[in-house]
């Protein structure tokens, strides 16, 4: 699910972007380091094939079809790391190229598809692999790299304020699961299909070394998403609760920067606020990005 | 004059090589190739010609010994031949993958520590002297596949080999791109090596040929005498040449 | 297919097409964000926005039809939450969407229609961009229209021996598994032909084109254009 711009608001594509672009840069130093460069060529030319790959259509039914989506299936060949970068890359030519996907929101789809769709799609891999229940594991990755991203674009919609009344919500959550399990199994064939052909072409998993952390990042960020969709479904409830503990009063102060409502005061002009605003928060995440970058590098050369 | 002693400018001694599963794919090789001569290797598909020459610039190691004009072949000296020897790969999709035409050519002279200014130069030049100088901005994709071989082996021309090794350079070529590839070849001083299944490439080009068989050189000798011995023609008797 | 169109019209020459890549990036960003944060007169600045934009398209020398239809597919999309925003009792917000997403989709194509996939993917590394992470994209570019095409001649196939409904769901898994393996055999050829010319694990790019006064003077003035726009949206709306 590729959001396109215009849709979320500006802290939610700001804080996204923000929160992309270093974890990109980690992953790709990450991945550099598993593959020497010359195998970027690997990576580029597996994008392309999952971009080719999404034109071939599966059967799935009574005049429908699906498609592969990828995430679940690059994160079990090429490893992790290597596979959110081509995912990344992926998602950079299709929102450029395709305009399926927008610039401003291109962190919250790397977030979404790139980084936990990938991680979503590789743990169950990882961890059982090896065992007899290893074909559940990849159809339980293909559903999940799907379905967690999806669940997340739409909590990111919800918290921008587009409006979706909750019996909306609950039909696209039951298209989500429905295309996740397509994934799933699509996944789960067409790995098949490549053992057949080549069980080099496999990377065992290790299965041992927890890689806990990134469980739990997805953990949270998937009962993150469904809170928001949660609290969207029922925003009286929430608010009442708020009032109760009191928080709403002490949310508000919090806050109270120099851009809530992203108005910036002392402009006289409103349009002249807003844009300024935008393109100062446009600013802001760069500065922050380069920063990062540049102490990240600092830290990795020391 | 007096005698003319050409020089080696490559020595092959006892190739062989095997793949992972054990099945051999080079069988004791000896194979010399002199100054400014070009030589065809004909043989059926599998017989080995390509697993041997992905040898001579080390992209494979078997065992045996490998000396490119007077530089043995090792670890220690895989940058220099590889210099030495360039080749000229089959799939030229696959060898021009830099995003333009000029990026592409000049990817070897870069990688040999040339300035730029310099490797542009060089790219430039090369690419002139394969007539495909007008397509320097063009993306690969866009061209045909003759003017693909043409690029691939500017590429190569522009790291100054001593030696050019073409891998069925005719492959999807029609013969107006054959004819315009024989042209570029002819005129081009490297010792070359020529795999092929093209009995008139190999003709026009080879005087001497050696003929591959399950990984070992069946016979060497002259190029027609080797076809017509091997029944490599498509119609067998000598047609008017 | 629509990347090759793009392919086929970035190659032009304009004026535009003649700017330095990062000027039209910033300009781009600079439109999707006034766009992102315009919240009122949305039918004033997008009429005006999308006045400019097809200005943009002529001064590019772009077929201005053919750009208006392919942007649209983001419509499809956006339609999904209009309509549930008209549902929900604000139908201000559903033609908000609509509007600000096409707009959006309208300014990148305009981008990527009038600059070079190589040109663009270095300005994007001296604007700070991850080297490996475009080195990726620069070879996903390079090979996606081959193995597109071999994606393509498989269904071709496919669809003349009855398509995959009758073989179904393995055969289509069959048929990409082969498309993967040959793909990775690429990559094997690619590697090899790249430590063949010496490849010692860096890729030396060429440097970024200089940013010029025109370059400059371009960026100035479209950009205060576009900002100009917005005001008069305000004082017109």
């Amino acid at each position: 699910m590729h959001i396109p711009d215009g849709f979320l608001s500006m802290p939610v594509w700001a804080g996204l972007d923000i929160g992309a672009a270093p974890a990109v840069a980690y992953l790709a130093r990450r991945a550099q380091r598993d593959l020497e460069e010359s195998r970027v060529a690997l990576l580029g030319v597996m994008g392309a094939f999952v971009f080719a790959a999404q034109m071939i259509n599966f059967p799935v039914g009574v005049g429908t079809s699906g498609h592969l989506v990828g995430s679940a299936l690059l994160g079990v060949t090429l490893g992790p790391s290597a596979a959110a970068v081509v995912m990344t890359a992926i998602l950079a030519i299709q929102a450029l190229i395709f305009q399926d996907g927008g610039l401003l929101a291109l962190g919250a789809n790397v977030v979404n598809m790139a980084i936990v769709g990938v991680l979503a799609g590789y743990l169950p891999y990882h961890y059982w692999g090896r065992s007899g229940a290893r074909k559940f594991a990849l159809f339980l990755g293909g559903v999940l790299s799907v379905f967690a991203a999806a669940l997340l674009a739409m909590a990111e919609l919800l918290l921008s304020g587009v409006r979706i009344p909750g019996p909306v919500l609950g039909i696209s959550v039951a298209l989500f699961l429905v295309s996740a399990v397509i994934e799933g199994a699509i996944t789960l064939a067409v790995f098949q299909a490549i053992e057949r052909i080549n069980p080099g072409f496999i990377r065992a998993p290790s299965g041992r070394g927890a890689p806990v952390l990134a469980g739990l990042l997805v953990a949270a960020v998937f009962l993150a998403a469904v809170g928001v969709l949660f609290a969207s479904a029922w925003p009286d409830g929430l608010e009442k609760l708020a009032q109760d503990a009191g928080i709403s009063g002490r949310a508000k102060a919090l806050i109270a920067t120099p851009f809530a409502d992203y108005e910036a005061g002392f402009l006289s002009s409103v349009w002249l606020r807003k844009a300024a605003a935008g393109l100062a928060g446009l600013a802001l995440v760069y500065g922050v990005c380069l920063v990062l970058a540049r102490a990240a590098r600092r830290r990795r050369s020391a | 004059m007096s005698e003319d002693r050409q020089t080696r400018v490559l020595e092959v001694r006892d190739l062989r090589y095997r793949y992972d599963d054990g099945t051999v794919a080079l069988d004791g090789v000896d194979f010399d190739l002199f100054e400014g001569e070009t030589v065809a290797l004909l043989g059926p598909n599998g017989a080995g010609k390509t697993t041997f020459v992905l040898h001579l610039n080390g992209l494979l190691r078997g065992s045996g010994s490998i000396t490119v004009a007077g530089l043995k072949l090792g670890a220690e000296t895989l940058t220099e031949v590889r210099q030495k020897v360039g080749i000229v790969f089959q799939e030229s999709d696959d060898q021009l993958f830099m995003p333009t035409v000029l990026d592409d050519v000049a990817f070897g002279p870069l990688n040999m520590g040339l300035e730029p200014a310099e490797a542009l130069a060089r790219s430039r030049w090369a690419l002139e002297t394969v007539g495909m100088a007008q397509a320097h901005g063009r993306a690969p994709y866009h061209l045909s596949a003759g003017e693909k071989r043409r690029v691939a082996i500017a590429g190569v021309l522009a790291m100054n080999p001593e030696i050019l090794v073409l891998d069925e350079p005719t492959t999807s070529l029609d013969p107006p791109g054959q004819r315009a590839l024989v042209d570029v070849l002819e005129r081009l001083p490297q010792s070359k090596i020529l795999v092929t299944h093209d009995p008139e490439l190999a003709c026009a080009l080879a005087r001497r040929a050696v003929f591959f068989d399950h990984g070992r050189i069946a016979a060497s000798g002259k190029t027609d005498e080797i076809l017509n011995r091997f029944g490599w023609r498509l119609r067998l008797g000598a047609r008017s040449a | 297919m629509h990347h090759v169109v793009l392919e086929r019209w970035s190659r032009g020459d304009s004026p535009v097409h003649r700017r330095d890549a990062r000027a039209k990036i910033l300009l781009t960003l600079a439109l999707l964000v006034l766009l992102s944060t315009a919240q009122d007169h949305l039918a004033a600045v997008s009429l005006l926005y999308f006045g400019a934009l097809v200005m943009g398209l002529v001064a590019a020398r772009l077929p201005v039809w053919g750009a208006l239809v392919r942007a649209a597919v983001v419509l499809p999309f956006s339609a999904v939450f209009g309509l549930a925003s008209w549902l929900a009792g604000e139908p201000e917000r559903a033609l908000a969407l609509a509007a600000k997403s096409y707009l959006s989709a309208l300014g990148v194509l305009l981008l990527v229609a009038s600059t070079r996939m190589p040109d663009l993917l270095r300005a994007m590394e001296s604007l700070g961009a991850p080297r490996f992470l475009l080195i990726v994209a620069q070879f996903l570019y390079r090979y996606l229209f081959i193995i597109s095409e071999q994606a393509q001649h498989m269904r071709s196939a496919a669809l003349s021996r009855g398509g995959f409904r009758r073989a179904g769901f393995r055969a289509a898994a069959g048929a990409l598994g082969v498309l993967f393996a040959r793909s990775y055999a690429r990559a094997d050829n690619i590697h090899r032909a790249m430590l063949a010319r010496g490849f010692h694990g860096h890729f030396h790019m060429p440097a970024a084109a200089r940013f010029g006064w025109a370059d400059g003077l371009f960026l100035a003035a479209a950009g205060g254009g576009l900002a100009l726009l917005r005001l008069a949206a305000g004082r017109l709306g």
